[in-house]
């Protein structure tokens, strides 16, 4: 069967439109590839142009004085980029980095499964010791590198759980905020995490690009910006009064916290035990904090902020205050010290309110609790319960308590101040009246303050009448106080009222039979008032709030013990060097420092015994 | 003399010397581009002074090779195969090896790369012998020798071994087709080729079966083949007129059966024959997820690189993907990534379009020649550039498997520039001769 020629030359259209055809499939290709994705162009870029990140100096931690706190220091992570790295000895790799040979194949895969050109992170921040030795064996491993990184060094190791924590951003962090890429640092914890905007500063970049090898090969300058450095943070810590805090509480458990009353600003914040925070840099941050974790005192719990106690008799100032603004009761009610219907302490039968607070009599403000729940003659027992306890919680409420105090300090808690429904919820409607719950009276039963409550208790009391909340940041990058912080509040108790009350305090500490006349201080005549909270079996807490000195007062505070014993014992002594320290710059009570410093769990002999 | 060369200028089809010069040029500007900074890896003034040494060179080849008389590579035809049989034959034993295959005669400095004149002397010699009084297509000897003329060359090189060649050589069958070939053969062609793409889709996966467990999906793939296959055939039977019916069974019974050897030859082919790292080529351009993150290094980079140039491209000898040595073989056979990469789509578009208003000029020069010699070795020349054109552009594209062949006047190399100036050199000197010729 032959084909006619004529039939064979329309073959040449065939293979025309064959040419045409496969010319027109690359054309498209060519558009679908160049045109219509970016996807190509991403992949050349990621392998082309390699982008420096510059990583800005994060803002300082200044003290109120300018002191350092916290500073930037070099760290040194060991990086690999695999496909330099060959066929590599791990053997001798791992004896000189000091880990385990499984362990450092594991990281090398993981290290080649993100990348086999880019360098990733082998060993993290290395000290320079070990950098030093590291880098004389460094050149029998091609593909290892060294890459400076900056982490941060609290100078004196002050004040770790407040500051808070630097360390590298995980998984949650990188999805939140995309500027952290994996390996990047960010403040995880504290004013670390709080100011983490301010403190970080502006990345600079350098673009550049580089060839198959990772050499770089030219930069693209015209996109490149220079990092801008963080913000420096000065806090209204007293670094002095930190580090004397921090020293005095050593072998403890308790808080002190440390007020200036005219300003709400945080002198010092102190809860024990304390830890050094750089123990959480470098690589045996692992470890450290494993062993803080698990440590039966809980370190890393913010004893200041987060340790909700009850306030004991420092509260039965708060007592006398709201019920003399009410009219409820006078400077010179007396009561008398009725011991059937709840137990006191000291030799006294009656006593009007300056005596009933030094003597911290239980039933004077038994009493004032009663009278404060009864304010409705025709009201039955329930009713006026339930009414006396709305009228008491709005009241307390305005002194702080129960509220988060407003000053933007990391990990506060609230505490509880019980209300008429909170009874109802325990009890049911009407099935509750003083009774039931008159231990709240004198500052025990379900109250729950923190330090950080106490020290504005003081401040108040110091005041006469308002309170700065408390705050810890003075300045942010030499724009001064964040706007908002610390707000002027006031408790709602007339100046008047503070008079005899202030004499009470002073007389705590002066009287020789007063509850803190262990807390006496030669040449600073100052207000304070102990309280001693039972905690179950265990030793009572032991508790004194003060501000010194009594005239155009300098400094509140709040000391909180565990289980050591009376508040005249441990906290009432503790605050008076503290409070020498501050005013004075010196301590001239030596023996009670050695004391207190010297002192070791049990604190109160009286519970040696006990199991 | 001087109103022999005015004739011969008269003649000429400048417009495919152009499009040849034109194409020589932008290729040569993307040679320096390629290998300009790649300083690391070669010294700068070899490459593309090198190129430059040979274009001079194939100028002037050229120029000799439309000053010789037509008749005389017609005549010659026998003596360039055989001549280029002993040189393929030579350089199995004494070819230096390069990247596995032994397929260059090393001269000093250069080499010299006998399967790129083979193509030219395979061309002349099928024209030779198609054109020949006497010699019917539709004769079964005609049909056979043919084939042991494009079989030989094709067979060396394969030993070499030089698979994109030989591919080349395959582009021989559009020859033959317009010479009275069935058109049937590219079907079945083009059957073949889905039955093994088709093959080693379903091969390289695993299938669960009754009774028998986990297995290749390739029986699975087989036993539908065969049974569909089968219905198929019986419904065309069925289906068919009585006295058709016996030349149906048999034409579709040799399809079935053939198709079925064919498929289970490429799937103990790829288990078998083919080294890994082939394999491993084969199942990234089909989309196959391949463990090796290498694997697919080649085609991933060169398609980063065009995929990158955009629009306009990021200009002349700019761009970092060719510049910094992330393609391979820049400015070989990956020679087109640098024209994506620097010119971008419409460079490319371009540059696509010059190959193909070449190959179609051609396919016009073959049309209109009195000479039966001369129409076949024009349909030989738009063959081979057609295969260079869709298996280098495709494999950069990611449209073809990886195979090591390069761009016609394109790619860096004296041999392949020498080829395809002889190709194109004899093309239009017998063009120019069209109205002389009598036959």
């Amino acid at each position: 069967m032959e084909l006619k020629s004529r039939d064979l030359e329309g073959r040449q259209k065939i293979l025309g439109a064959m040419v045409l055809g496969v010319g027109l499939i690359f054309i498209l290709r060519l558009f679908a590839m160049q045109i219509t994705t970016s996807h190509w162009k991403n992949k050349a870029e990621r392998l082309t142009e390699e982008q420096e990140t510059l990583q800005p100096a994060r803002g300082l931690c200044l003290d109120r004085h300018g002191v350092l706190l916290v500073t930037n220091a070099p760290s040194y992570d060991l990086m690999v980029v695999p496909r330099l790295m060959g066929d590599v000895d791990t053997t001798a790799l791992a004896s000189i980095l000091h880990v385990d040979e499984e362990e450092l194949v594991s990281r090398l895969n993981k290290a080649s499964r993100y990348s086999r050109y880019k360098a990733s992170p082998l060993v993290r921040q290395l000290s320079s010791r070990e950098y030093a030795q590291l880098s004389l064996e460094l050149w029998k491993f091609p593909g290892l590198s060294i890459r400076t990184r900056s982490v941060r060094q609290n100078v004196q190791g002050l004040a770790s759980q407040i500051i808070g924590e630097y360390r590298e951003a995980d998984r949650e962090d990188l999805n939140r905020d995309d500027r952290y890429q994996l390996g990047d640092y960010l403040g995880k914890s504290g004013l670390e995490a709080q100011y983490e905007l301010q403190l970080r500063g502006t990345p600079g970049v350098r673009h550049h690009l580089v060839d198959v090898r990772n050499n770089v090969r030219s930069t693209l300058t015209e996109l490149d910006s220079m990092p801008v450095p963080g913000s420096d943070l000065t806090l209204t810590l007293d670094v002095q009064l930190q580090a004397y805090a921090e020293a005095l509480l050593e072998g403890k458990r308790g808080a002190v916290v440390a007020l200036e009353p005219s300003t709400g600003e945080v002198l010092a914040f102190v809860s024990a035990p304390s830890y050094n925070g750089n123990l959480l840099t470098g690589t045996g941050r692992g470890e450290a904090y494993d062993s803080l974790a698990s440590h039966p005192w809980k370190p890393l719990y913010n004893r200041a902020v987060r340790g909700t106690y009850r306030p004991g008799s420092i509260f039965k100032m708060v007592q006398g205050l709201i019920a003399m603004e009410a009219g409820i009761i006078s400077p010179r009610t007396t009561i008398v010290c009725n011991r059937d219907i709840i137990g006191c302490h000291g030799a006294h039968t009656a006593d009007d309110l300056k005596h009933a607070v030094v003597h911290s009599c239980n039933p004077y403000f038994y009493e004032v609790m009663r009278r404060m729940l009864s304010q409705h003659p025709d009201k039955d027992k329930f009713d006026n319960a339930r009414l006396g306890m709305g009228w008491w919680t709005d009241r307390i409420e305005r002194f702080g308590f129960g509220t988060d105090l407003g000053g933007n300090l990391p990990g506060t808690r609230s505490g509880l101040v019980p209300d008429s429904s909170y009874y109802d919820n325990i009890y049911g409607r009407r099935h509750w009246t003083f009774r039931t719950m008159y231990s709240i009276s004198i500052g025990e039963g379900e109250l729950l303050t923190t330090p950080l409550h106490m020290a504005n208790l003081a401040a108040i009391v110091a005041n006469q009448g308002w309170y700065i909340e408390p705050h810890l940041v003075r300045d942010i990058g030499g724009r001064g106080k964040p706007e908002g912080l610390g707000q002027h509040i006031d408790v709602g108790v007339s100046a008047e009222h503070f008079e005899p009350i202030h004499d009470a305090m002073q007389a705590v500490i002066e009287d020789p039979t007063g509850t803190g006349r262990r807390a006496k201080l030669p040449g600073i005549s100052y207000c304070g008032k102990t309280g001693t909270v039972q905690d179950g079996p265990r030793a009572d807490h032991s508790v004194f709030m003060a501000f010194a000195p009594r005239d155009n007062p300098q400094i509140a505070l709040s000391v909180y013990v565990e289980n050591a014993g009376a508040g005249g014992e441990w906290a009432a002594p503790i605050a008076s060097l503290l409070i020498e320290q501050y005013l004075t710059g010196k301590v001239s009570q030596e023996t009670r420092e050695r004391r207190i410093m010297g002192a070791t769990y049990p604190l109160d002999p009286q519970f040696a015994q006990r199991p | 003399m001087s109103a022999r060369n005015l004739r011969l200028t008269a003649q000429l089809d400048w417009t495919t010397l152009g499009l040849v010069l034109l194409l020589v040029v932008l290729g040569w500007l993307n040679v320096v581009s390629a290998t300009a900074e790649a300083d690391v890896v070669w010294d700068m003034t070899g490459k593309a002074g090198k190129q430059l040494m040979w274009m001079a060179v194939c100028a002037v080849l050229m120029m000799g090779l439309l000053a010789i008389e037509g008749e005389f590579f017609i005549r010659t035809s026998v003596i360039h195969y055989a001549l280029v049989l002993l040189l393929l034959m030579a350089v199995l034993v004494v070819g230096k090896k390069v990247g596995g295959a032994r397929s260059w005669f090393g001269v000093g400095s250069f080499g010299i790369q006998p399967s790129e004149f083979a193509k030219t002397a395979t061309a002349l010699m099928i024209s030779w012998f198609l054109s020949r009084d006497g010699r019917p297509w539709h004769t079964l000897a005609t049909r056979l020798q043919s084939m042991v003329i494009l079989g030989l060359p094709a067979g060396f090189i394969l030993l070499q071994p030089d698979a994109g060649t030989v591919l080349v050589f395959g582009g021989f069958v559009f020859v033959l087709y317009r010479e009275g070939l069935s058109g049937n053969v590219l079907l079945v062609g083009v059957g073949l080729l889905v039955v093994g793409v088709l093959t080693i889709l379903i091969g390289a996966g695993t299938s669960e079966y009754p009774w028998l467990g986990e297995a290749s999906g390739y029986w699975w793939f087989l036993v539908t083949f065969a049974s569909l296959g089968s219905l198929v055939l019986w419904l065309v039977h069925e289906a068919t007129l009585p006295r058709n019916r016996k030349r149906m069974r048999r034409w579709g019974s040799t399809l079935l059966v053939g198709g079925l050897i064919f498929s289970a030859g490429i799937h103990w082919g790829m288990e078998h024959v083919l080294q890994r790292h082939q394999r491993e080529r084969i199942h990234v351009l089909l989309g196959i997820d391949v463990d090796n993150p290498d694997a697919d290094y080649n085609i991933r980079h060169a398609k980063a690189a065009i995929g990158s140039g955009g629009l306009l491209g990021k200009g002349w000898a700019s761009g970092p993907m060719t510049a910094y040595g992330f393609v391979p073989e820049q400015e070989t056979d990956f020679i087109f990534c640098t024209v994506g990469e620097e010119w971008g789509f419409l460079g490319s578009t371009v540059v696509v379009g010059l190959f193909v208003l070449l190959m179609l000029r051609v396919l016009v020069l073959a049309e209109r020649q009195r000479s039966q010699f001369t129409r076949i070795y024009a349909y030989a020349v738009a063959s081979i550039m057609f295969m260079h054109f869709m298996v280098n552009i495709g494999m950069v594209l990611g449209l073809a498997p990886v195979i090591g062949i390069p761009l016609p006047f394109f790619s860096y190399g004296g041999s392949s520039l020498m080829g395809f100036t002889l190709l194109f050199g004899i093309l239009l000197r017998l063009d120019a001769e069209r109205f002389s010729v009598l036959r």
